[in-house]
Protein backbone atom coordinates (compact mmCIF):
# COMPACT_ATOMS: atom_id res chain seq x y z
CA UNK A 1 0.00 0.00 0.00
CA UNK A 2 1.22 3.57 -1.10
CA UNK A 3 1.26 6.49 1.87
CA UNK A 4 -0.90 9.15 0.55
CA UNK A 5 0.49 12.98 0.51
CA UNK A 6 -1.81 13.47 3.53
CA UNK A 7 -0.54 10.21 5.09
CA UNK A 8 3.68 11.61 4.79
CA UNK A 9 2.77 15.28 5.98
CA UNK A 10 1.42 14.11 9.28
CA UNK A 11 3.75 11.39 10.11
CA UNK A 12 6.98 14.16 9.14
CA UNK A 13 5.33 16.90 10.80
CA UNK A 14 4.15 14.08 13.64
CA UNK A 15 7.90 13.06 14.62
CA UNK A 16 9.04 16.64 13.55
CA UNK A 17 7.11 17.84 16.73
CA UNK A 18 8.00 14.62 19.01
CA UNK A 19 11.79 14.77 18.29
CA UNK A 20 12.39 18.74 17.59
CA UNK A 21 12.67 19.94 21.11
CA UNK A 22 14.80 16.98 22.07
CA UNK A 23 17.60 17.86 18.88
CA UNK A 24 17.23 21.57 19.66
CA UNK A 25 18.34 20.47 23.40
CA UNK A 26 21.29 18.27 22.36
CA UNK A 27 22.48 21.14 19.41
CA UNK A 28 22.68 23.90 22.19
CA UNK A 29 24.03 22.19 24.71
CA UNK A 30 27.57 22.35 22.34
CA UNK A 31 26.93 26.19 22.45
CA UNK A 32 29.92 28.29 24.13
CA UNK A 33 27.59 31.32 25.21
CA UNK A 34 26.01 31.59 29.07
CA UNK A 35 23.16 32.54 27.10
CA UNK A 36 21.46 29.38 25.99
CA UNK A 37 19.66 30.96 22.94
CA UNK A 38 22.65 32.71 21.48
CA UNK A 39 24.69 30.66 19.40
CA UNK A 40 28.08 32.09 19.57
CA UNK A 41 30.85 28.72 18.65
CA UNK A 42 30.73 25.20 19.18
CA UNK A 43 31.97 23.86 22.72
CA UNK A 44 31.79 21.07 25.53
CA UNK A 45 32.67 23.17 28.28
CA UNK A 46 29.33 23.10 29.60
CA UNK A 47 30.16 18.82 30.23
CA UNK A 48 33.70 19.84 31.60
CA UNK A 49 31.83 22.28 33.91
CA UNK A 50 28.34 19.67 34.38
CA UNK A 51 31.31 16.83 35.45
CA UNK A 52 33.14 18.96 37.98
CA UNK A 53 30.05 19.97 39.71
CA UNK A 54 30.33 17.73 42.97
CA UNK A 55 26.38 18.69 43.71
CA UNK A 56 25.01 17.13 40.40
CA UNK A 57 27.67 14.20 40.81
CA UNK A 58 25.88 13.49 44.22
CA UNK A 59 22.53 13.66 43.22
CA UNK A 60 23.35 11.62 40.50
CA UNK A 61 24.46 8.48 43.19
CA UNK A 62 21.88 9.11 44.72
CA UNK A 63 19.37 8.54 42.18
CA UNK A 64 20.82 5.61 40.66
CA UNK A 65 21.14 4.25 44.30
CA UNK A 66 17.02 4.68 44.61
CA UNK A 67 16.59 3.47 41.31
CA UNK A 68 18.40 -0.08 41.53
CA UNK A 69 16.62 -0.64 45.36
CA UNK A 70 13.51 0.20 44.10
CA UNK A 71 13.31 -1.23 41.27
CA UNK A 72 14.40 -4.34 42.27
CA UNK A 73 12.55 -4.95 45.14
CA UNK A 74 9.32 -3.69 43.04
CA UNK A 75 9.83 -6.46 40.50
CA UNK A 76 9.95 -8.93 42.96
CA UNK A 77 6.77 -7.55 44.94
CA UNK A 78 4.96 -6.90 41.32
CA UNK A 79 5.83 -10.32 40.26
CA UNK A 80 4.55 -11.84 43.45
CA UNK A 81 1.34 -9.91 42.96
CA UNK A 82 0.92 -11.10 39.73
CA UNK A 83 1.03 -14.21 40.41
CA UNK A 84 -1.10 -14.10 43.32
CA UNK A 85 -3.38 -12.42 41.07
CA UNK A 86 -3.63 -14.60 37.86
CA UNK A 87 -3.00 -18.05 39.55
CA UNK A 88 -3.54 -17.73 43.12
CA UNK A 89 -7.26 -19.06 44.24
CA UNK A 90 -9.74 -17.23 45.85
CA UNK A 91 -8.48 -15.49 48.88
CA UNK A 92 -9.76 -12.89 51.22
CA UNK A 93 -9.39 -9.69 50.19
CA UNK A 94 -9.03 -10.02 46.78
CA UNK A 95 -10.94 -7.27 45.19
CA UNK A 96 -9.29 -4.94 48.05
CA UNK A 97 -5.80 -6.52 46.89
CA UNK A 98 -6.72 -5.82 42.72
CA UNK A 99 -8.03 -2.07 43.46
CA UNK A 100 -4.56 -1.68 45.42
CA UNK A 101 -2.84 -2.52 42.48
CA UNK A 102 -4.61 -0.84 39.72
CA UNK A 103 -5.45 2.56 42.02
CA UNK A 104 -1.56 3.59 42.60
CA UNK A 105 -1.75 4.06 38.44
CA UNK A 106 -4.26 6.46 38.25
CA UNK A 107 -3.12 8.35 41.80
CA UNK A 108 -1.65 11.80 40.68
CA UNK A 109 1.16 12.18 42.05
CA UNK A 110 0.95 14.87 44.14
CA UNK A 111 -1.31 12.62 46.34
CA UNK A 112 0.70 9.72 46.48
CA UNK A 113 3.58 11.71 47.81
CA UNK A 114 1.77 13.73 50.23
CA UNK A 115 -0.23 10.34 51.47
CA UNK A 116 3.23 8.65 51.97
CA UNK A 117 5.38 11.64 53.35
CA UNK A 118 2.14 11.85 56.05
CA UNK A 119 2.88 8.32 56.93
CA UNK A 120 6.41 8.72 57.18
CA UNK A 121 6.24 11.51 59.70
CA UNK A 122 3.05 9.62 61.58
CA UNK A 123 5.54 7.09 62.26
CA UNK A 124 8.63 9.24 62.68
CA UNK A 125 11.05 7.33 60.08
CA UNK A 126 13.64 9.97 59.37
CA UNK A 127 13.04 10.92 55.31
CA UNK A 128 16.66 10.18 53.05
CA UNK A 129 17.16 7.42 50.61
CA UNK A 130 15.46 4.99 52.20
CA UNK A 131 12.14 6.90 52.45
CA UNK A 132 12.39 7.64 49.03
CA UNK A 133 12.89 3.91 48.18
CA UNK A 134 9.49 2.48 49.99
CA UNK A 135 8.03 5.19 47.68
CA UNK A 136 9.43 4.16 44.39
CA UNK A 137 9.24 0.82 45.52
CA UNK A 138 5.22 0.88 45.90
CA UNK A 139 4.25 2.83 42.91
CA UNK A 140 6.77 0.87 40.80
CA UNK A 141 5.48 -2.49 41.74
CA UNK A 142 1.91 -2.03 40.17
CA UNK A 143 3.33 -0.96 36.91
CA UNK A 144 5.76 -4.26 37.28
CA UNK A 145 2.70 -6.40 38.37
CA UNK A 146 0.26 -5.21 35.73
CA UNK A 147 3.24 -5.99 32.86
CA UNK A 148 3.74 -9.53 34.77
CA UNK A 149 0.28 -10.12 34.87
CA UNK A 150 0.01 -9.77 30.77
CA UNK A 151 2.16 -12.38 30.40
CA UNK A 152 1.10 -14.82 33.02
CA UNK A 153 -2.12 -14.71 31.39
CA UNK A 154 -1.20 -15.32 27.98
CA UNK A 155 0.68 -18.73 28.58
CA UNK A 156 -0.52 -21.94 28.76
CA UNK A 157 -1.26 -22.77 32.33
CA UNK A 158 -0.97 -26.83 31.74
CA UNK A 159 2.78 -26.36 31.06
CA UNK A 160 3.25 -25.59 34.92
CA UNK A 161 0.50 -28.26 35.72
CA UNK A 162 2.64 -31.15 33.97
CA UNK A 163 5.60 -29.91 35.71
CA UNK A 164 3.49 -30.90 39.13
CA UNK A 165 1.76 -33.75 37.70
CA UNK A 166 5.86 -34.77 37.15
CA UNK A 167 6.53 -34.77 40.47
CA UNK A 168 7.89 -30.74 40.56
CA UNK A 169 7.20 -28.99 43.83
CA UNK A 170 5.07 -26.40 43.40
CA UNK A 171 8.27 -23.94 44.20
CA UNK A 172 10.55 -26.13 41.46
CA UNK A 173 7.48 -25.80 39.26
CA UNK A 174 7.78 -21.48 39.35
CA UNK A 175 11.25 -21.51 39.45
CA UNK A 176 12.17 -24.24 36.74
CA UNK A 177 8.74 -23.71 34.05
CA UNK A 178 6.45 -20.49 35.25
CA UNK A 179 9.89 -18.06 35.69
CA UNK A 180 12.04 -18.72 32.66
CA UNK A 181 8.46 -18.41 30.79
CA UNK A 182 7.76 -14.77 32.24
CA UNK A 183 11.26 -13.93 32.28
CA UNK A 184 11.38 -11.08 29.26
CA UNK A 185 7.81 -9.62 31.27
CA UNK A 186 9.64 -9.73 34.55
CA UNK A 187 13.03 -8.15 32.78
CA UNK A 188 11.01 -5.18 31.04
CA UNK A 189 8.98 -4.79 34.46
CA UNK A 190 12.49 -4.15 36.47
CA UNK A 191 13.59 -1.54 32.97
CA UNK A 192 10.34 0.44 33.76
CA UNK A 193 10.48 0.44 37.31
CA UNK A 194 13.89 1.58 37.04
CA UNK A 195 13.10 4.58 34.45
CA UNK A 196 9.75 5.81 36.82
CA UNK A 197 12.38 5.68 39.70
CA UNK A 198 15.09 7.67 37.64
CA UNK A 199 12.74 9.84 36.32
CA UNK A 200 10.16 11.12 39.54
CA UNK A 201 10.41 14.56 40.85
CA UNK A 202 6.89 14.54 42.57
CA UNK A 203 7.01 11.75 44.91
CA UNK A 204 11.05 11.98 45.60
CA UNK A 205 10.35 15.83 46.62
CA UNK A 206 7.49 15.12 49.28
CA UNK A 207 9.23 12.30 50.53
CA UNK A 208 12.80 13.05 50.94
CA UNK A 209 14.63 14.89 53.71
CA UNK A 210 17.62 17.32 53.62
CA UNK A 211 20.41 14.45 53.31
CA UNK A 212 19.11 13.10 50.06
CA UNK A 213 18.83 15.37 46.96
CA UNK A 214 18.09 13.06 43.73
CA UNK A 215 18.72 14.19 40.29
CA UNK A 216 15.12 15.37 39.16
CA UNK A 217 14.88 17.55 42.37
CA UNK A 218 18.08 19.32 41.75
CA UNK A 219 17.18 19.36 37.80
CA UNK A 220 13.91 20.87 39.18
CA UNK A 221 15.06 23.57 41.05
CA UNK A 222 17.85 24.81 38.57
CA UNK A 223 15.20 24.69 35.92
CA UNK A 224 13.01 27.09 37.78
CA UNK A 225 15.03 29.72 37.37
CA UNK A 226 14.58 29.33 33.47
CA UNK A 227 17.45 27.69 30.78
CA UNK A 228 20.61 26.57 31.58
CA UNK A 229 23.24 25.29 29.36
CA UNK A 230 24.89 22.80 32.28
CA UNK A 231 21.15 21.22 32.13
CA UNK A 232 21.59 21.40 28.51
CA UNK A 233 24.42 19.14 29.22
CA UNK A 234 22.72 16.83 31.43
CA UNK A 235 19.92 16.35 29.46
CA UNK A 236 21.75 15.73 26.36
CA UNK A 237 23.56 12.93 28.65
CA UNK A 238 20.44 11.33 29.33
CA UNK A 239 19.27 11.53 26.44
CA UNK A 240 22.17 9.81 24.82
CA UNK A 241 22.02 6.45 27.29
CA UNK A 242 18.10 6.29 26.55
CA UNK A 243 18.32 6.08 23.03
CA UNK A 244 21.87 3.78 23.57
CA UNK A 245 19.53 1.51 25.46
CA UNK A 246 16.79 1.22 23.27
CA UNK A 247 18.53 0.65 20.63
CA UNK A 248 20.28 -2.03 22.17
CA UNK A 249 17.27 -3.83 23.81
CA UNK A 250 15.68 -3.87 20.12
CA UNK A 251 18.49 -5.12 18.44
CA UNK A 252 18.85 -8.09 21.43
CA UNK A 253 15.08 -8.09 21.13
CA UNK A 254 15.45 -8.54 17.11
CA UNK A 255 18.25 -11.69 17.26
CA UNK A 256 16.13 -13.65 19.76
CA UNK A 257 13.16 -13.28 17.22
CA UNK A 258 15.17 -13.91 14.43
CA UNK A 259 16.41 -17.47 16.42
CA UNK A 260 12.94 -18.38 17.30
CA UNK A 261 11.91 -18.53 13.96
CA UNK A 262 14.84 -20.33 12.59
CA UNK A 263 14.44 -22.88 15.53
CA UNK A 264 10.89 -23.10 14.42
CA UNK A 265 11.43 -23.99 10.77
CA UNK A 266 13.94 -26.71 12.26
CA UNK A 267 11.46 -28.10 14.73
CA UNK A 268 9.02 -28.72 11.46
CA UNK B 1 2.37 -21.96 53.52
CA UNK B 2 4.68 -20.44 50.06
CA UNK B 3 1.31 -20.13 48.87
CA UNK B 4 0.62 -17.41 51.46
CA UNK B 5 3.53 -15.70 51.65
CA UNK B 6 3.22 -15.19 47.94
CA UNK B 7 -0.14 -13.06 48.78
CA UNK B 8 0.75 -11.41 51.74
CA UNK B 9 3.96 -10.18 51.10
CA UNK B 10 2.60 -7.73 48.61
CA UNK B 11 -0.78 -7.00 49.99
CA UNK B 12 0.67 -6.30 53.53
CA UNK B 13 3.11 -3.85 51.86
CA UNK B 14 0.08 -1.84 49.79
CA UNK B 15 -1.97 -1.85 53.02
CA UNK B 16 0.83 -0.19 54.48
CA UNK B 17 2.40 2.01 52.18
CA UNK B 18 -0.33 2.59 49.95
CA UNK B 19 -3.98 2.51 52.09
CA UNK B 20 -3.03 3.54 55.22
CA UNK B 21 -1.06 6.80 54.40
CA UNK B 22 -4.54 7.51 52.45
CA UNK B 23 -6.57 6.92 55.14
CA UNK B 24 -4.00 9.31 57.03
CA UNK B 25 -5.10 11.99 54.44
CA UNK B 26 -8.39 11.77 55.18
CA UNK B 27 -8.25 11.54 59.13
CA UNK B 28 -6.09 15.02 58.47
CA UNK B 29 -8.39 16.34 56.18
CA UNK B 30 -10.89 15.94 58.51
CA UNK B 31 -8.84 17.47 61.61
CA UNK B 32 -8.80 20.77 62.95
CA UNK B 33 -6.29 23.26 61.57
CA UNK B 34 -4.57 23.61 64.97
CA UNK B 35 -4.31 20.34 65.83
CA UNK B 36 -2.57 18.90 62.94
CA UNK B 37 0.10 21.81 62.47
CA UNK B 38 3.21 20.22 62.24
CA UNK B 39 5.06 19.08 64.55
CA UNK B 40 2.15 17.02 63.40
CA UNK B 41 0.40 14.90 66.26
CA UNK B 42 -1.73 12.16 65.97
CA UNK B 43 -5.61 13.31 65.70
CA UNK B 44 -8.04 10.65 66.86
CA UNK B 45 -8.50 8.34 69.50
CA UNK B 46 -10.86 5.66 69.15
CA UNK B 47 -10.67 4.72 73.34
CA UNK B 48 -12.95 7.35 74.20
CA UNK B 49 -15.81 5.50 72.03
CA UNK B 50 -17.31 5.75 68.91
CA UNK B 51 -19.50 9.10 69.68
CA UNK B 52 -16.65 10.53 70.80
CA UNK B 53 -14.33 10.00 67.45
CA UNK B 54 -17.42 11.14 65.72
CA UNK B 55 -18.36 14.25 67.18
CA UNK B 56 -14.38 14.68 66.53
CA UNK B 57 -14.55 14.89 63.06
CA UNK B 58 -14.70 18.29 61.25
CA UNK B 59 -16.22 19.71 58.06
CA UNK B 60 -14.21 22.49 58.64
CA UNK B 61 -11.42 22.31 56.29
CA UNK B 62 -13.83 21.25 53.47
CA UNK B 63 -16.47 24.17 53.60
CA UNK B 64 -12.72 26.55 53.81
CA UNK B 65 -12.44 25.06 49.98
CA UNK B 66 -16.10 26.41 49.50
CA UNK B 67 -15.56 29.72 50.60
CA UNK B 68 -12.09 30.78 49.38
CA UNK B 69 -12.29 31.11 45.94
CA UNK B 70 -8.55 30.03 44.85
CA UNK B 71 -9.77 26.56 45.47
CA UNK B 72 -13.00 25.98 43.52
CA UNK B 73 -11.43 28.20 40.97
CA UNK B 74 -8.42 26.07 41.03
CA UNK B 75 -10.50 22.50 40.48
CA UNK B 76 -12.31 24.10 37.17
CA UNK B 77 -9.48 25.51 35.82
CA UNK B 78 -7.80 22.13 35.94
CA UNK B 79 -10.82 20.54 34.78
CA UNK B 80 -11.04 23.16 31.69
CA UNK B 81 -7.09 22.75 30.90
CA UNK B 82 -7.03 18.98 30.85
CA UNK B 83 -10.32 18.93 28.69
CA UNK B 84 -8.74 21.59 26.03
CA UNK B 85 -5.37 19.25 26.07
CA UNK B 86 -6.98 16.57 25.56
CA UNK B 87 -8.62 17.39 22.82
CA UNK B 88 -5.94 19.40 21.36
CA UNK B 89 -4.07 16.09 21.78
CA UNK B 90 -6.88 14.01 20.27
CA UNK B 91 -6.78 16.59 17.13
CA UNK B 92 -2.77 16.16 16.69
CA UNK B 93 -2.57 12.83 17.67
CA UNK B 94 -5.38 11.35 15.46
CA UNK B 95 -3.75 11.82 12.23
CA UNK B 96 0.11 10.48 13.21
CA UNK B 97 -1.95 6.98 14.32
CA UNK B 98 -4.06 7.01 10.73
CA UNK B 99 -0.94 7.02 9.32
CA UNK B 100 0.95 4.76 11.21
CA UNK B 101 -1.55 2.50 10.43
CA UNK B 102 -1.59 2.99 6.61
CA UNK B 103 1.92 2.88 6.42
CA UNK B 104 3.64 -0.34 4.24
CA UNK B 105 3.91 -3.24 7.34
CA UNK B 106 7.85 -2.95 7.12
CA UNK B 107 7.82 0.33 8.60
CA UNK B 108 5.66 -0.31 11.37
CA UNK B 109 8.37 -1.90 13.90
CA UNK B 110 10.45 1.09 13.73
CA UNK B 111 7.34 4.33 13.67
CA UNK B 112 6.11 1.59 16.96
CA UNK B 113 9.36 2.41 18.37
CA UNK B 114 9.69 5.91 17.80
CA UNK B 115 6.41 7.16 19.34
CA UNK B 116 7.30 5.07 22.28
CA UNK B 117 11.15 6.51 22.45
CA UNK B 118 10.31 9.55 23.76
CA UNK B 119 8.36 8.26 26.45
CA UNK B 120 11.49 5.98 27.95
CA UNK B 121 12.99 9.43 27.81
CA UNK B 122 12.69 11.81 30.98
CA UNK B 123 9.48 13.78 31.45
CA UNK B 124 11.08 16.51 32.90
CA UNK B 125 13.37 16.90 30.40
CA UNK B 126 11.07 16.61 27.97
CA UNK B 127 8.72 19.80 29.89
CA UNK B 128 12.27 21.59 30.15
CA UNK B 129 12.93 21.48 26.20
CA UNK B 130 9.93 23.23 25.80
CA UNK B 131 11.02 26.20 28.21
CA UNK B 132 14.03 27.30 25.82
CA UNK B 133 12.14 27.23 22.69
CA UNK B 134 8.99 29.20 23.88
CA UNK B 135 10.95 31.97 26.26
CA UNK B 136 10.60 35.61 24.81
CA UNK B 137 14.11 35.35 23.62
CA UNK B 138 13.40 31.46 22.22
CA UNK B 139 14.01 29.69 19.38
CA UNK B 140 10.17 30.12 17.69
CA UNK B 141 10.24 33.75 18.78
CA UNK B 142 14.30 34.00 16.78
CA UNK B 143 13.06 31.84 13.62
CA UNK B 144 9.28 33.73 13.53
CA UNK B 145 11.29 37.40 13.94
CA UNK B 146 13.94 35.78 11.61
CA UNK B 147 11.25 35.00 8.72
CA UNK B 148 9.43 38.32 9.57
CA UNK B 149 6.21 37.39 10.31
CA UNK B 150 5.62 39.10 13.67
CA UNK B 151 7.59 42.46 14.53
CA UNK B 152 7.35 41.82 18.21
CA UNK B 153 7.96 38.78 19.76
CA UNK B 154 5.07 36.39 20.82
CA UNK B 155 4.59 35.50 24.91
CA UNK B 156 3.82 32.01 24.93
CA UNK B 157 6.22 30.54 27.89
CA UNK B 158 4.28 31.28 31.74
CA UNK B 159 0.74 31.08 29.43
CA UNK B 160 -1.84 28.65 29.46
CA UNK B 161 -0.95 28.39 25.43
CA UNK B 162 2.60 26.64 26.73
CA UNK B 163 0.93 24.28 28.67
CA UNK B 164 -1.60 23.07 26.64
CA UNK B 165 1.62 22.40 24.42
CA UNK B 166 3.44 20.58 27.20
CA UNK B 167 0.56 18.32 27.71
CA UNK B 168 0.06 17.54 24.11
CA UNK B 169 3.76 17.02 23.78
CA UNK B 170 4.43 14.68 26.26
CA UNK B 171 1.12 12.84 26.78
CA UNK B 172 0.64 12.05 22.77
CA UNK B 173 1.93 8.52 23.01
CA UNK B 174 -0.76 7.88 25.30
CA UNK B 175 -3.41 8.81 22.56
CA UNK B 176 -1.29 7.68 19.58
CA UNK B 177 -1.09 3.87 20.69
CA UNK B 178 -5.10 3.06 20.99
CA UNK B 179 -6.12 4.64 18.11
CA UNK B 180 -3.31 3.49 16.35
CA UNK B 181 -4.78 -0.11 17.76
CA UNK B 182 -8.02 0.47 16.68
CA UNK B 183 -7.36 1.29 13.02
CA UNK B 184 -5.05 -1.26 12.49
CA UNK B 185 -7.50 -3.87 13.08
CA UNK B 186 -10.16 -1.81 10.87
CA UNK B 187 -10.68 -3.73 7.97
CA UNK B 188 -10.35 -1.56 4.82
CA UNK B 189 -12.59 -3.31 2.62
CA UNK B 190 -15.35 -1.41 4.57
CA UNK B 191 -13.70 1.86 3.45
CA UNK B 192 -13.66 0.66 -0.16
CA UNK B 193 -17.09 -0.90 0.17
CA UNK B 194 -17.96 2.63 1.28
CA UNK B 195 -16.50 4.37 -1.21
CA UNK B 196 -18.31 1.95 -3.82
CA UNK B 197 -21.41 2.65 -2.89
CA UNK B 198 -20.97 7.01 -3.60
CA UNK B 199 -19.44 7.81 -0.30
CA UNK B 200 -16.76 10.54 -0.75
CA UNK B 201 -13.47 9.73 0.91
CA UNK B 202 -14.15 12.56 3.72
CA UNK B 203 -17.91 11.12 4.08
CA UNK B 204 -16.44 7.45 4.06
CA UNK B 205 -13.94 8.96 6.69
CA UNK B 206 -16.46 9.98 9.08
CA UNK B 207 -19.30 7.49 8.63
CA UNK B 208 -16.93 4.60 8.66
CA UNK B 209 -13.56 4.87 9.99
CA UNK B 210 -14.21 7.33 13.50
CA UNK B 211 -16.94 5.21 14.73
CA UNK B 212 -15.10 2.44 13.90
CA UNK B 213 -11.70 3.75 16.08
CA UNK B 214 -14.62 5.28 18.52
CA UNK B 215 -13.08 2.82 21.40
CA UNK B 216 -9.62 3.57 21.00
CA UNK B 217 -10.37 7.36 20.62
CA UNK B 218 -12.56 6.85 24.08
CA UNK B 219 -9.86 5.29 25.44
CA UNK B 220 -6.64 7.82 24.48
CA UNK B 221 -8.59 10.52 25.79
CA UNK B 222 -9.29 9.13 29.26
CA UNK B 223 -5.37 7.97 29.22
CA UNK B 224 -4.72 11.68 28.68
CA UNK B 225 -7.34 13.12 30.63
CA UNK B 226 -6.79 11.49 33.49
CA UNK B 227 -3.15 12.25 34.81
CA UNK B 228 -3.12 15.59 33.25
CA UNK B 229 -5.79 16.91 35.91
CA UNK B 230 -3.32 16.12 38.82
CA UNK B 231 -0.51 17.26 36.66
CA UNK B 232 2.14 19.27 38.42
CA UNK B 233 5.57 19.46 36.31
CA UNK B 234 3.97 21.05 33.58
CA UNK B 235 1.74 24.10 35.00
CA UNK B 236 4.86 25.33 37.32
CA UNK B 237 7.68 24.95 34.63
CA UNK B 238 5.71 26.01 31.61
CA UNK B 239 2.39 28.12 32.98
CA UNK B 240 3.74 30.85 35.26
CA UNK B 241 1.93 32.10 38.49
CA UNK B 242 -0.93 32.84 36.55
CA UNK B 243 -2.18 29.54 35.73
CA UNK B 244 -4.17 27.56 38.17
CA UNK B 245 -3.89 23.92 38.36
CA UNK B 246 -4.77 21.94 41.47
CA UNK B 247 -1.44 19.98 41.38
CA UNK B 248 0.42 23.10 41.77
CA UNK B 249 -1.97 24.94 44.63
CA UNK B 250 -1.89 21.08 46.76
CA UNK B 251 1.93 21.70 46.31
CA UNK B 252 2.55 25.17 47.29
CA UNK B 253 -0.85 24.42 50.28
CA UNK B 254 1.87 21.57 51.43
CA UNK B 255 5.34 23.71 51.44
CA UNK B 256 4.89 27.00 51.70
CA UNK B 257 1.79 27.23 53.12
CA UNK B 258 2.36 24.69 55.15
CA UNK B 259 -1.57 24.02 55.55
CA UNK B 260 -1.29 20.30 56.02
CA UNK B 261 -5.38 19.99 56.73
CA UNK B 262 -6.00 22.13 53.92
CA UNK B 263 -3.59 20.07 51.50
CA UNK B 264 -5.47 16.90 52.79
CA UNK B 265 -8.48 18.26 51.81
CA UNK B 266 -7.58 19.64 48.67
CA UNK B 267 -6.28 15.90 47.74
CA UNK B 268 -9.79 13.79 48.91
CA UNK B 269 -11.24 16.23 46.92
CA UNK B 270 -9.16 15.55 43.63
CA UNK B 271 -9.93 11.91 44.35
CA UNK B 272 -13.31 12.10 44.14
CA UNK B 273 -13.45 14.50 40.98
CA UNK B 274 -11.15 11.50 39.79
CA UNK B 275 -13.29 8.61 40.16
CA UNK B 276 -15.84 9.48 37.37
CA UNK B 277 -13.58 9.73 34.51
CA UNK B 278 -11.86 6.48 36.11
CA UNK B 279 -14.95 4.39 36.35
CA UNK B 280 -16.19 5.34 32.99
CA UNK B 281 -12.63 4.23 31.65
CA UNK B 282 -12.86 0.87 32.84
CA UNK B 283 -16.35 0.59 31.78
CA UNK B 284 -15.33 1.42 28.12
CA UNK B 285 -12.25 -1.35 28.59
CA UNK B 286 -14.91 -3.93 29.37
CA UNK B 287 -17.29 -3.34 26.89
CA UNK B 288 -14.06 -3.32 24.45
CA UNK B 289 -12.54 -6.48 26.22
CA UNK B 290 -16.26 -8.33 25.77
CA UNK B 291 -16.45 -7.07 21.97
CA UNK B 292 -12.94 -8.55 21.32
CA UNK B 293 -13.76 -11.86 22.77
Amino acid sequence: MRLSWFNITSLTLGFAFLYLPMIILVIYSFNESRLVTVWTGFSTKWYGELLSNQAFLDAAWVTLKVAVFSSTLATVLGTLAAYALVRGARFPGRTLFSGMIYAPLVMPEVITGLSLLLLFIGIGLDRGVLTIVLAHTTFSMCYVSVVVSSRLVSFDQSLEEAALDLGCSPWDAFRLVTLPIIAPAVVSGWLLAFTLSLDDLVIASFTTGPSATTLPIKIFSAVRLGVSPEINALSTLMIAVVTLGVIIASLISKRNFVREQHGGEGRH
Amino acid sequence: MRRVLIIIVPYLWLLALFLIPFAIVLKISLSDVAMARPPYLPQFSWEDGLGAFLSQLDFENFTFLTTDDLYWKAYLSSLQIAATSTLLTLLVGYPIAYAMARAPDEWRATLMMLVILPFWTSFLIRVYSWMGILSQEGYLNQLLLGLGVISEPLIILNTKVAVYIGIVYTYIPFMILPIYAALHRLDSSLIEAAEDLGCSRAKAFWLVTVPLSRNGIIAGCFLVFIPTLGEFVIPSLLGGSGTLMIGKVLWEEFFNNRGWPIASAVAVVLVLILIIPIVLFQQNQQKQNEAQS
